[in-house]
């Protein structure tokens, strides 16, 4: 047991740092630049049951602090995940991994899990119920609870694994819906996704983005997760996974002290490939700084 | 592809909004002409990406045009300056294609690439014509530096005031090129796909992301199926482009 380890939902992490999914493909990539044995986990890119082309280009603005992107889902589907992607992450990756899962139905997502299920290297399933940049699926699950809940118990059927349901902070009450899934079978919750956006080209006096808007990430949002981590880790009991916006191990460190049991690092990997490895690596430091002896005994810290 | 610190040297206009810095660090991670860089800049959340013009031991050559805040920040950048760099990006143009007479056909910004790559050729005993496009004569650079390496060099201009007036398929007759390398804007890549039949190596442009090949911001569709600009590309062979609309 080292001083970085957390526990989430069961299953244990050397450090509590997981790249996000969309952000770190399906891993092979970033070990070619590092060993990512070095991660707590990752969570892979968000798979369908069909493969998707995702959205027209451009899909990518940059922003203050920050980017907007609309790739919409582009993945190869989920049988050529398991035939060639999971072979190529196995060869890298010895860890269980965090799947996402994807889906335009109830069903989708049900059959995802199904298919991925088998697969032992999947410790958690990570169930993306918030994508802003997808029509008739995605987002429009995570933004009533009814919804929420009606996936989060149609999963909680096909898997034994633990599941956690990943959250849009485009809503009026995040721990609503955290509170509805959390009632339906979830093991954790996730968040935040991103937060929807936009921006207009000068010159061409349109839209930048292919897809019109686009979902906000990278430092500027992080005061925003963070004030939707705490609200969310005050209104349940399962496990909370904090994201957005984190590029340092203070960071880190701020989510879990709101409530994270572990902590999501996403629009920085695309900015230095070597962003999560360096997180880890400088925790020990940080928390020294701080008087931290254990990660873990600091978890929801700022609420006592 | 390596991140490395790399330190300016120099950074001068050379044209009109167009501007040659050079840079000295690593780059041994830079294995083929036509790859790229990507460039942090202070003050910018998503880096920069610019394609190599060249690379001479420690000495990296880049030309870039000013066209939004971020390269107009770059361009106030002086000697001693210090850039977090990727470096070796991108797939870059395949030299053993080459035969013979190869043609390298570059349209404004999407000339330096080709100028590496000419260098490799010459030096390998090529016989390369480069014809180079630009706007108006402001715009044009780079023409002597091709003629120096021994190019066969064809400049034109759309208003014709510097070279052959109209476009760079106005220049390719009397020409049986062994294989056609270009970069330039995407219009002028189809005119010359369309306007010439041998094996052609040709560098895309789009928005990107990181750079490589982590956010999927930059893929397009292909005859071989969904490639990413940035690592897959930016140069596709003729035979797997695949042109929308």
């Amino acid at each position: 047991m080292g001083k970085l380890t957390v526990s989430l939902c069961g299953i244990e992490l050397d450090n509590p740092v997981i790249p996000a999914s969309g952000t770190f493909g399906y891993g092979y990539e970033f070990a070619e630049y590092y060993d990512i044995n070095e991660l707590g986990t990752f969570s892979f890119k968000g798979t369908t049951a069909a493969p998707r082309f995702g959205n027209e280009t451009p899909r990518i603005a940059e922003t203050p602090a920050g980017m907007l992107n609309a790739v919409g889902l582009q993945n190869p589907g989920v049988d050529r995940v398991k035939r060639e992607e999971l072979p190529k992450l196995k060869a890298v990756f010895s860890k269980p991994v965090m799947a996402n899962v994807s889906g335009f139905s109830v069903g989708e997502y049900v059959e995802v899990v199904e298919k991925l299920d088998e697969e032992e290297q999947i410790g958690w399933f990570e169930i993306n119920i918030s994508c802003p940049n997808v029509h008739g699926g995605g987002m429009s699950f995570g933004t009533d609870p009814n919804a929420a809940a009606s996936v989060t118990r149609a999963v909680r059927r096909a898997t034994g694994k633990p599941i956690i349901l990943k959250l849009s902070p485009n809503v009026t009450d995040i721990a609503g819906i955290a509170r509805a899934v959390e009632a339906a079978g979830a093991d954790g919750v996730s968040l935040i996704n991103t937060l929807l956006g936009m921006r207009i080209d000068l010159a061409k006096r349109r839209p930048l983005l292919g897809n019109v808007t686009g979902g906000l990430s990278g430092p500027a949002v992080f005061p925003v997760a963070l004030r939707m981590v705490w609200q969310v880790a005050r209104a349940v009991k399962i496990p909370v996974v904090g994201m957005g916006g984190v590029s340092r191990a203070e960071d880190v460190i701020e989510m879990m002290l709101a409530g994270a049991t572990a902590v999501e690092v996403g629009a920085a990997n695309l900015i230095d490939p070597f962003a999560c490895r360096n997180i880890v690596r400088d925790l020990p430091a940080v928390m020294e700084r701080y008087g931290i002896e254990n990660l873990k005994d600091i978890i929801g810290g700022a609420n006592q | 592809m390596k991140q490395t610190v790399l330190t300016v040297q120099t950074n001068e206009p050379i044209a009109k909004n167009v501007m040659k810095i050079t840079l000295s660090g690593d780059l041994s991670a830079i294995v083929r002409p036509g790859q790229f860089v990507n460039l942090k800049l202070d003050g910018f959340y998503l880096r920069r990406p610019i394609s190599v013009c060249d690379a001479e031991g420690d000495l990296l050559t880049l030309i870039y045009k000013v066209v939004g805040e971020g390269t107009r920040a770059m361009a106030g950048y002086g000697k001693g300056k210090k850039i977090d760099c990727l470096v070796g990006l991108g797939n870059g143009y395949d030299e053993k294609d080459a035969g013979d007479r190869p043609l390298l056909v570059g349209g404004g910004v999407g000339v330096p690439p080709l100028y590496l790559l000419a260098k490799r050729l010459t030096a390998a005993g090529k016989r390369v014509t480069a014809i180079l496009g630009f706007n108006t004569k402001d715009e044009v650079f780079f023409e002597n530096e091709f003629r120096a390496l021994g190019c066969d060099v064809r400049v034109t201009t759309v208003d014709g005031s510097c070279g052959t007036r109209g476009f760079v398929t106005d220049a390719l007759h009397g020409l049986d090129p062994t294989c056609l390398y270009t970069c330039g804007p995407e219009p002028m890549l189809r005119a010359l796909y369309r306007a010439t039949t041998c094996p052609g190596q040709f560098s895309f442009e789009r928005r990107m992301g990181c750079g490589f090949g982590a956010c999927m911001g930059c893929t397009c569709k292909t005859i071989t199926g969904n490639k990413r600009i940035c690592r897959e590309g930016p140069v596709l062979k003729r035979e797997e482009i695949l042109w929308e609309n």
